[in-house]
Formats: C-alpha cells, sequence, structure tokens
C-alpha cells in the first residue's frame, strides 16, 4: 500500500471504527488481569531486537546516557555521579514510578522534566530540549536501570488529580475525527488498523527505539504521533497535558513491567 | 481526485520520512495526465529500480556464469511490520573449508530505488556462511541473493517480502 | 556519537566457530529523501565495515543505503589464537569509527 493510500485508509479504517463504536455505550477500562504490552503483538523478528541487549539499536543510547552521567556540566562542573553515585544503585526503580510529584512546583513531572530541574538546579546547567540526543540519552540510560520492573507510577495520592485529568483526556472525543484514545486503546485493543495490530497503549518501554524514527524518542513523542494521527491538534512539548497523559497512562500500566529501551515498529 | 505535489507536501513529511521513492512515484504517474500547468513544478527522479537496473547490477557481479538456485537460504519476516528496519539472515550451505568455501555474498532488492543492498566478503576464516543484518525495503518486492563460490559457480535464493507501515503514520 | 558496541565472546576454545555482533550509530542517510521545500538531502552512509583478527581480515561488507540506520551486523569465524579482534567502519563526509576486543582462545 502507498503511504498516501494508507493514511487514508487508516482515516476510513478510524470512520468505521467510529461509527461501531459510537453505538456502544461509554469506554470502559481493560480489566486488570487483561492488560498487555504491546511487546506482545510484535512480530517475532521485532521482539529478537528487543530482546537481545547486542542488536538492541536503544542500547547505543543507554551507552551514551552512560557517558553523560559521568560527564562534568553547567557551570557547577558537577556530574550526575556526583550527586547519584552509580545509576544502577540510586535509579533502580525511579523510571517505574514516573511521572513523580513534584513538590517545589506542586505538579506533576516526567523524567525529562527531573532531568531538567536537576540540571536547572544543581549543576547550574541549561535545560536539554525534548528529543535532543543528550537528553534521549540521559532518559534511556535512567529507565534502563528499571528495566524488569513493576510500574507504579500514580501511587502518590497527589497524583490523583493529575491521573483524573489525564483520564479525561483520554476518553474525551477530539480532532477532526471525532474520536477518543479510549475508543481505539480500550475499546479496539484486539483488532487491526488498516494491517497493523491495535495495541492497548501501554507505555511499558520509553523511551524506545521506533522503526518508523529510525531513533530513539520519548512518550511525548509518541504521543505527537497519535494526535496528528487522529487529526488532532497536538500539544507543545512539555506541556501539562502530555504529562497528565504520561501519568494516566503509566498508573494504567501499574503492575506491567518496564522494558526500556523497548523497540517497537 | 488526485492529490498534486503541493497537496501532498502539505500533508507532512511523511512520504520522505522512508527514504523510498514510492509515493512519489505514484505522484509523478498522476502528475502526468494533470495540466501543463503543474508539469513545470515537477522534477523527475528515478524513484525504483529498473528490472534492467537490477540485471545490471547482478551482472556486475555475476559476469556471463550461470546462476543456478540453491545452497542459498534467505530469513525475512514473511510480512514486515516497518520497512525502514527489516531483519534479514542470509545462510549458505558449505564446508567454508580451505579448499571449498564462500567467496562472497550479495542482496538485491527489485523495487528500491537502488538495487543493491549489500555486498559481503567471507573466507574460509569465517567458519559458517551466515549473516544477519537490518536493511530497508521500499515496496513489497522481492529480495535476491547471490553467493560466489570458491570454484567459481555461482547459487540465488529468492524471497517475496510484504511491506506494511504503521497505521497512524507521523507527519512531524 | 556513541561507541560502537560490539559483542564479542571473551574467551572461546580453540577451532570453535563463534559469533560477533556488531552495532554502530549512523543515520544512514539514503540520498533520496527530500525535504519539504524539495531539495535533496544528500547520501550520508556508511560505506564500507571490515573485521580483522589479528590483523587478518575475518569480513568485510560493501554497504549500500539500503542498510537501515545503526547498522546491526552478526557473522561468523573461527577461533584460531588469541589477540585482537578490530572492526573499522568509513562512510561518506570522511566518517571513520573503530572499535577492538580482546580474545583469549584456549
Amino acid at each position: 500500500m502507498t503511504q498516501i493510500t494508507q493514511r487514508w485508509a487508516c482515516g476510513g479504517a478510524l470512520l468505521a471504527v467510529f461509527c461501531l463504536a459510537a453505538t456502544l455505550a461509554a469506554s470502559a477500562e481493560i480489566p486488570l488481569d487483561q492488560r498487555r504490552s504491546s511487546y506482545d503483538l510484535m512480530s517475532r523478528e521485532t521482539r529478537a531486537m528487543q530482546d537481545d541487549d547486542a542488536a538492541n539499536p536503544g542500547m547505543l543510547w543507554v551507552l551514551d546516557g552512560e557517558a553523560l552521567w559521568r560527564a562534568k556540566t553547567g557551570t557547577a562542573d558537577k556530574t550526575c555521579a556526583d550527586c547519584h553515585g552509580e545509576a544502577a544503585d540510586s535509579m533502580k526503580g525511579v523510571a517505574a514510578r514516573y511521572p513523580a510529584f513534584d513538590t517545589a512546583s506542586g505538579r506533576a513531572v516526567d523524567l525529562e522534566q527531573r532531568i531538567n530541574i536537576c540540571r536547572r538546579d544543581k549543576q547550574n546547567a541549561s535545560p536539554l530540549a525534548y528529543e535532543s540526543k543528550d537528553l534521549l540519552a540521559l532518559t534511556t540510560y535512567v529507565a534502563r536501570q528499571s528495566r524488569g520492573m513493576p510500574i507504579e507510577s500514580a501511587a502518590d495520592e497527589r497524583l490523583k488529580p493529575i491521573v483524573e485529568t489525564g483520564r479525561v483526556l483520554f476518553t474525551r472525543r477530539q480532532g477532526q475525527l471525532n474520536l477518543s484514545c479510549a475508543q481505539c486503546h480500550d475499546d479496539n485493543w484486539r483488532q487491526k488498523l488498516a494491517g497493523s495490530p491495535l495495541t492497548q497503549a501501554q507505555p511499558t518501554g520509553y523511551p524506545l527505539y521506533r522503526l518508523e524514527w529510525q531513533t530513539v524518542g520519548s512518550l511525548q513523542r509518541r504521543l505527537r504521533n497519535c494526535l496528528i494521527g487522529m487529526r488532532a491538534e497536538p500539544y507543545a512539548y512539555g506541556s501539562p497535558e502530555y504529562v497528565a497523559l504520561e501519568t494516566y497512562l503509566m498508573w494504567r500500566a501499574r503492575g506491567l513491567k518496564l522494558e526500556t529501551p523497548a523497540v517497537r515498529p | 481526485m488526485i492529490p498534486t505535489e503541493a497537496i501532498m507536501r502539505k500533508m507532512g513529511g511523511a512520504m520522505d520520512e522512508h527514504g523510498d521513492g514510492q509515493t512519489r512515484r505514484g505522484l509523478l504517474k498522476a502528475a502526468g495526465t494533470i495540466a501543463a500547468g503543474y508539469a513545470a513544478a515537477i522534477v523527475v527522479r528515478p524513484a525504483q529500480a529498473t528490472p534492467e537496473q537490477m540485471r545490471a547490477a547482478m551482472r556486475n557481479v555475476v559476469g556471463a556464469a550461470p546462476v543456478r538456485k540453491g545452497r542459498v537460504e534467505i530469513e525475512l519476516p514473511a510480512l514486515v511490520e516497518n520497512g525502514n528496519t527489516v531483519s534479514l539472515v542470509v545462510t549458505v550451505d558449505s564446508p567454508m573449508t580451505a579448499g571449498d568455501y564462500v567467496k562472497t555474498i550479495h542482496v538485491f532488492a527489485e523495487k528500491n530505488p537502488q538495487p543493491n543492498v549489500i555486498g559481503v566478503h567471507l573466507g574460509p576464516r569465517a567458519g559458517r556462511a551466515k549473516i544477519s543484518t537490518r536493511i530497508r525495503l521500499a515496496d513489497t518486492q522481492t529480495v535476491i541473493a547471490i553467493a560466489e563460490m570458491s570454484d567459481g559457480s555461482f547459487w540465488s535464493a529468492a524471497m517475496d517480502v510484504i511491506v506494511t507501515l504503521p497505521a497512524c503514520v507521523e507527519t512531524e | 556519537m556513541a561507541r560502537p558496541l560490539i559483542n564479542v565472546p571473551a574467551r572461546v576454545k580453540r577451532g570453535q566457530t563463534f559469533e560477533i555482533k556488531t552495532l554502530i550509530s549512523h543515520v544512514m542517510e539514503t540520498g533520496f529523501r527530500y525535504t519539504a521545500t524539495g531539495e535533496r538531502i544528500p547520501r550520508d552512509i556508511i560505506t564500507s565495515f571490515v573485521a580483522t583478527y589479528n590483523k587478518e581480515e575475518i569480513f568485510r561488507a560493501v554497504l549500500y543505503p539500503a542498510i537501515a540506520a545503526n547498522p546491526f551486523f552478526s557473522f561468523y569465524t573461527v577461533a584460531t589464537e588469541s589477540g585482537t579482534i578490530a572492526f573499522e567502519w568509513t562512510g561518506d563526509n570522511g566518517f571513520s569509527a573503530t572499535e577492538s576486543a580482546s580474545i583469549v582462545v584456549e
């Protein structure tokens, strides 16, 4: 199928789904015991790429992140290691409970924002932009330290209102197709959309290497892709809407194991 | 209504993302039927290897020697999730001894913009004639591998692959 | 730029055939893509990858734009002597990267 045909087919298929879903009741959450990582829906070859550290392209970003962890930066001339020591010890479990509540600002922050807060406050360094090589490398390196651990995000009571905001964003209709995230990812995740399996959208492996991007990218980048694909207006990187969505999605994925760095098509 | 190039560019860079000319090919075909006013804005580019180009690429490797089917095995997913990164394994049946080994393996993709994919030089030190890499495939097509043996003979295998794209394609 | 990621067993039995895996960060720009305003993005790929074992060539690949970004290779070689397995990637725009690993053959 050519790309353009694919895109029209996507829109057409989405319309078909929408018509079907419109006749059903409001989207229901996936029962806890039926939740699955998208890993289960991938081809054998893509899974093999993720499973082998010697072949997983995301590992190149982990290596880069390790070098950055030990590099002096900012006018304070400090490395991450100066405060945090070995990441394998200090960062174990951290990514599995992000986004987290930042007491100083009274808001939820994702891992990328936490790294930038540290850079600003402790290293006197300028913030790294979303999707920049350095921020992706550091985030992937930190998240890698929680690989295999169950996601425990948003267990903090203070995050409850942000989880709710995220849930509203996930379940409300939006964009030119008047479609909600939930209509595909809660209600129709067993089906196929234009030949590709519809996943449950559990963000178990971020930052991940997406074959489509041919590079590692963040969950916010993936959410942008979704919104554009749905013909809805994407938010700006770092916006509270994205962080609320990330918080809700990670809460929705609680108990599933973190896979960073994952590989996805 | 067949989209013109201007409209396709406004739809975003997605058609550029994959390093393939397939949508541009469709576009150029369509463009040819649109009024001359648009024709000036369109530049013709080679978007896909012709069968002639692939045959010429293969002749470069093989010369006039006959190519026999067999001894070569291609492993590719029958249905590719994303043409940007496709796992490829080529195995050649050979004892890989000093007197009987695989000299080269060449891989071709008939519908990529350029037919050559990779040329590998092995030798008896390899121990096993099995190579693995990741390739780009622009479209549903046939992939061909040709192995040259130490005795000068050529052997080949071909495999058909269906290439899909993820459904909701990124445009920025 | 990241160091290449190579996977070579540390110790191998003499005469044993073993697998080597390599991964390197590289965009592998095909030269067939265009910007939104129609300019061709020039080709920028790794064109050659060579592996040597105690300075003797054991694997050589000529790469074309059809090789995916962040090239991965897996191939085999026979354990002969202890020593060094060295890798070199060269490409467009003067790209050059090297890496090596020691191997003990018992």
